[in-house]
């Protein structure tokens, strides 16, 4: 266990703040779940009882009649905002009095630095390119990221669960959200700031960065390992695989919907199902190709002249 | 007192000298009695400045506390009238928003003020940027904690960004009538991630050097616009031409992606960010304010409008 290597790469001025979006989100999470778990006990309360569901609030925070509904923003918001800035101000100015912004050598293209990394909350993508080439880890992956972050109000037809928290009305869009945050976005920077050391390989916390080390990996394409050798038969191979992944894993999300989301499954257009199909399908590609990668050492599964997959 | 000792009033042989002298007379009676009068109930005046015409200028309303003025002291100001005068009462609650929005405008904010004391001692050249962030790192007043500030504000900013997405998603928040504003606040999330990014290089140290150069050459294979990228090399993408040639200036990063940079991350980026943030914040208000707590709907009640007729009705 070498200490002072994790150490040094914890307290390495730019991690600091992943360092600190750990405990954050933790804390962030349970606050939710805290409140999500105290609404889902209100609602089955209600369900229960519809004499008073129609008298009660709906609120876990307490209520009575005479109460005035509103408060003033002058003080009541208005002064929590002026904390606030206070605070993120204190924050900040230990923060930058006890912590110096990192400098390294001036810039010199002729010494790579190793491991040459992206900025902190690019590094899940960077983590990506392990696992893609290029053109999708860069390029196709972050544009689907955005597309797929703007449409999910159009896609989302569950009217439940506007305006506060709740897991019990929404299981699925937020387990995808957390999927999707958590782990496919959080848990690829952490690796990529943590685990990353030189030439990109894995090292385990607390395992020293070795500069000379070599791995000596054969990594295969799945055409390979069906013994298919000629250009064309892969391209083919490779369209099939890929496009039995989109048509059996959306076979698979639709009779799911069905039978667990019928309520929601009713309430899409079929332009709004097929669009949450292509895009949860992608988002699952992506731990299925690092599974493939890291057990079977599978590099490709699509191989043409122009693009791999 | 005026008319006693006024010389005109006889019979005008009164010489030049005596009407004179009467008229100094005259002027020191009135600095000893009429002047210390005057300046005595102006300074009383004074003890109430919110009744100057000054003060008045200023503050268009009163301030005793009273419901109206309580409301005015929002309404007609103009920073804060982005807020309603009233509010519902639990949305003030820090467990339910978790202020990550109004924090992250915050830092917003300190980074444009950090950024431009920044400015003022920076140089977006190969020669002299390294020398720019030296200098004021060792003999510029207050420069290190300065640079410490835009750097760590900048983090915390995409941070805040993140856990405010994180709430709006776990409430719900963006769904109707709230789908638009979302939208526009995903464009704010890659315009942080961009200006930070942009900032990267600045310094002109091996860390960003290389941080962008492994950022860009994630674009040299763009499909049909990079020259690496599938379908770029038929459609005549070379390095010298393809869309990372576009986004430094030049095949490697240089004196031109040096300059581009910081045109981006100074000008370019906060202007579109700082436009999107004006939607974004006026949108909240036209959606109906923030979005909750709102009261829990039941399952029964989902697919029924919430108000209008068809609900009173039932």
């Amino acid at each position: 266990m070498d200490w002072r290597q994790l150490w040094e790469i914890c307290s390495a001025p730019d991690n600091v703040p992943i360092v600190g979006l750990i405990p954050l989100l933790a804390f962030y999470i349970y606050l939710a779940w805290r409140q999500a778990h105290a609404n889902d006990q209100l609602i089955e309360q209600l369900e229960g009882d519809a004499a008073l569901a129609k008298t009660h609030h709906r609120k876990t925070w307490p209520f009575k009649p005479g109460w005035q509904k509103e408060v003033h923003v002058w003080p009541f918001l208005l002064r929590i905002e002026f904390l606030a800035a206070i605070i993120v101000t204190i924050i900040l100015m230990v923060w930058s009095i006890t912590l110096n912004a990192p400098l390294e050598e001036p810039a010199n293209p002729n010494l790579t630095m190793n491991p040459a990394k992206a900025p902190w909350y690019f590094l899940g993508l960077q983590e990506m390119l392990v696992y893609f080439d290029p053109w999708i880890a860069g390029v196709v992956m972050p544009t689907m990221i955005i597309i797929g972050l703007m449409v999910i109000p159009y896609i989302d037809t569950n009217p439940l669960g506007s305006g506060y928290y709740t897991w019990k009305q929404r299981k699925f869009s937020i387990g995808t959200f957390l999927f999707g945050f958590i782990i496919l976005w959080v848990a690829m920077i952490i690796i990529g700031t943590f685990i990353r050391g030189p030439g990109w390989q894995w090292f385990w916390p607390g395992q020293t960065w070795d500069h000379n080390r070599l791995i000596y990996e054969v990594n295969r394409d799945l055409p390979d390992i069906f013994g298919i050798t000629s250009n064309l038969a892969k391209a083919l191979f490779g369209a099939i695989v890929v496009g039995g992944y989109y048509l059996l894993g959306g076979f698979i999300v639709y009779s799911l919907f069905r039978r667990f989301m019928a309520k929601d499954f009713k309430r899409m257009s079929l332009l709004q199902f097929s669009i949450t199909q292509f895009l949860l399908l992608t988002m699952v590609a992506l731990p299925l190709k690092m599974g493939l990668r890291l057990l079977w050492h599978i590099k490709y599964v699509w191989i043409t002249p122009w693009f791999n997959v | 007192m005026a008319d006693e000792n006024n010389p005109n009033g006889k019979n005008g042989k009164v010489g030049l000298v005596e009407r004179v002298t009467a008229g100094v007379k005259d002027h020191i009676q009135a600095i000893k009695v009429d002047i210390p009068a005057k300046a005595k109930e102006q300074i009383e005046g004074l003890k109430d400045p919110t009744k100057t015409q000054v003060y008045t200028s200023i503050f268009r309303h009163k301030h005793d506390d009273t419901p109206r003025n309580r409301a005015l002291g929002v309404l007609s100001n103009v920073f804060l009238h982005l807020h309603p005068a009233k509010i519902n009462r639990d949305s003030v609650r820090y467990s339910y928003t978790w202020g990550m929005g109004g924090i992250t405008f915050f830092l917003f904010i300190i980074l444009t003020y950090t950024g431009v004391l920044l400015m003022f001692y920076y140089h977006p050249s190969k020669v002299q940027a390294f020398r720019d962030v030296l200098y004021l790192e060792h003999d510029v007043p207050f420069g290190k904690i300065l640079r410490n500030m835009h750097r760590w504000a900048a983090h915390l900013m995409v941070i805040g960004v993140w856990l405010h997405m994180f709430r709006v998603f776990l409430t719900g928040s963006y769904k109707k009538p709230r789908e638009f504003n979302w939208n526009i606040g995903v464009l704010l999330l890659v315009f942080t991630l961009l200006l930070s990014f942009t900032g990267y290089l600045l310094p002109d140290d091996q860390l960003g050097f290389w941080a962008v150069t492994v950022g860009t050459n994630m674009a040299r294979a763009t499909p049909l616009l990079g020259h690496e990228g599938p379908f770029g090399s038929m459609l005549g993408m070379t390095p010298y031409n393809d869309v990372r040639f576009g986004l430094l200036g030049g095949s490697i990063v240089d004196a031109n992606a040096l300059l581009r940079s910081y045109i981006w991350h100074c000008i370019g980026i906060p202007i579109v960010a700082s436009i999107l943030m004006i939607v974004h914040f006026w949108r909240v208000r036209k959606d109906g304010g923030i979005s909750g707590p709102a009261p829990v709907m039941l399952e029964a009640e989902a697919d029924k409008p919430r108000r209008g007729p068809k609900a009173a009705g039932e």
